[in-house]
């Protein structure tokens, strides 16, 4: 059991999982999304080979209306 | 207003640009820059947008929802990266450290785009921006590879610090963010105009059309807004007017006001010739 914070949230997940499926299990697949984890980016290219420990903090990202 | 020897520098600059925006080596033929924030809907955002004639967009980085609506529909798909040049901002950071986080997250999201618009505010009451932190930020952000649009205040010489750090546009309020104040010390603009070398452009305070003209009769290279058209009653007109406010008031720059004389008025039309006075009539 892991249990890591998402975007401010508590979650918890049976085994630890790559970047990709943690997307895939939010229903973000696809979508355009910048993920930080414990404060470092996290590429695009690295989200399939970036594994998610045990309490990780991730903000997941997107562009929103703004001045 | 007496203008300083760098409005001269500004004034041939724009011969050589063909009266041309500058920003980090790219070609802008809009001078006026909006935001994307409090429209009805993203119909209404692009509707705005496209009546302003702005190229360069600000958008803000936010958490996504999460387990909603997953075809909700993005603002990129209204606002695409291809058309225009975005600028994301560090809008809700009070910290250094949160507005170069930000920032990194934004370039990671629109796939390296580097250009951004810093803020570090100092508190949620004014939006006023924190200066030792806005220049501790560009320090960091410019080491990093980015290219730095600074929101800052109006003080002369912290402007010029920023330049100095590397930042590619400074960008005074001219009121508090989303006050519609208007342009409220145009000294300080103007010294801000006089000293900084980079495009100097006023973010925040113009409350209607002819704020945004003053602040480019100044001599400012542009103008960023967003609440200005997006509270307004029609905000697609008000988005057409700030257009040629802003084409207006740097024609007006470029053609050199007339001086202000106080007690010293000279009539338009000649002063002879005129018929003979009337007589006074007899009682």
């Amino acid at each position: 059991m892991i249990r890591i914070t998402v975007n401010g949230s508590a979650r918890a997940f049976e085994q630890p999982l790559d970047i990709g499926a943690l997307l895939a299990t939010l229903e973000l697949t696809g979508k355009k999304v910048a993920v930080e984890r414990n404060g470092e980016i996290v590429p695009k290219s690295a989200h399939g080979t970036t594994l998610v420990l045990d309490g990780d903090r991730l903000e997941l990202v997107v562009a929103v209306g703004g001045g | 207003m007496a203008t300083g020897w760098n409005s001269s520098l500004r004034l041939a600059e724009a011969e050589l640009t063909e009266g041309h925006l500058v920003v980090a080596g790219k070609t802008y033929r809009s001078r006026l820059l909006v935001g994307t924030g409090k429209y009805r809907d993203f119909a209404q955002t692009r509707a705005a947008i496209e009546a302003s004639g702005a190229e360069i967009i600000t958008v803000a980085i936010r958490r996504t929802n999460i387990g909603q609506n997953a075809n909700e529909p993005s603002l990129l798909e209204y606002v695409p990266p291809s058309r225009y040049t975005l600028l994301p901002n560090t809008a809700g950071c009070y910290s250094a450290e949160d507005a170069v986080r930000t920032l990194r997250l934004a370039r990671e999201l629109l796939d390296g785009h580097d250009l951004v618009k810093l803020e570090v505010l100092g508190d949620p009451q004014t939006l006023y921006p924190n200066m030792p932190q806005t220049l501790e930020a560009a320090k960091q952000l410019v080491r990093d590879g980015f290219k730095v649009m600074v929101y800052c205040s109006d003080d002369p010489i912290q402007a010029k610090m920023l330049e100095d750090l590397g930042c590619v546009a400074v960008m005074p309020l001219a009121s508090l963010i989303g006050s519609g104040m208007g342009i409220l010390n145009p000294w300080n603009l103007q010294l801000v105009i006089d000293r900084v070398g980079v495009p100097v452009l006023v973010d925040a305070g113009v409350g209607t059309a002819s704020d945004a003209a003053i602040a480019m009769e100044l001599g400012c290279d542009g103008v960023l807004m967003n609440t200005a058209i997006a509270a307004a009653r029609d905000p697609v007109r008000m988005a057409s007017a700030m257009k040629q406010a802003v084409e207006a008031g740097r024609e007006a720059f470029l053609a050199g006001r007339m001086p202000k004389k106080l007690y010293s008025a000279t009539p338009s039309s000649p002063a002879s010739g005129t018929i003979a006075p009337s007589q006074p009539k007899a009682a």
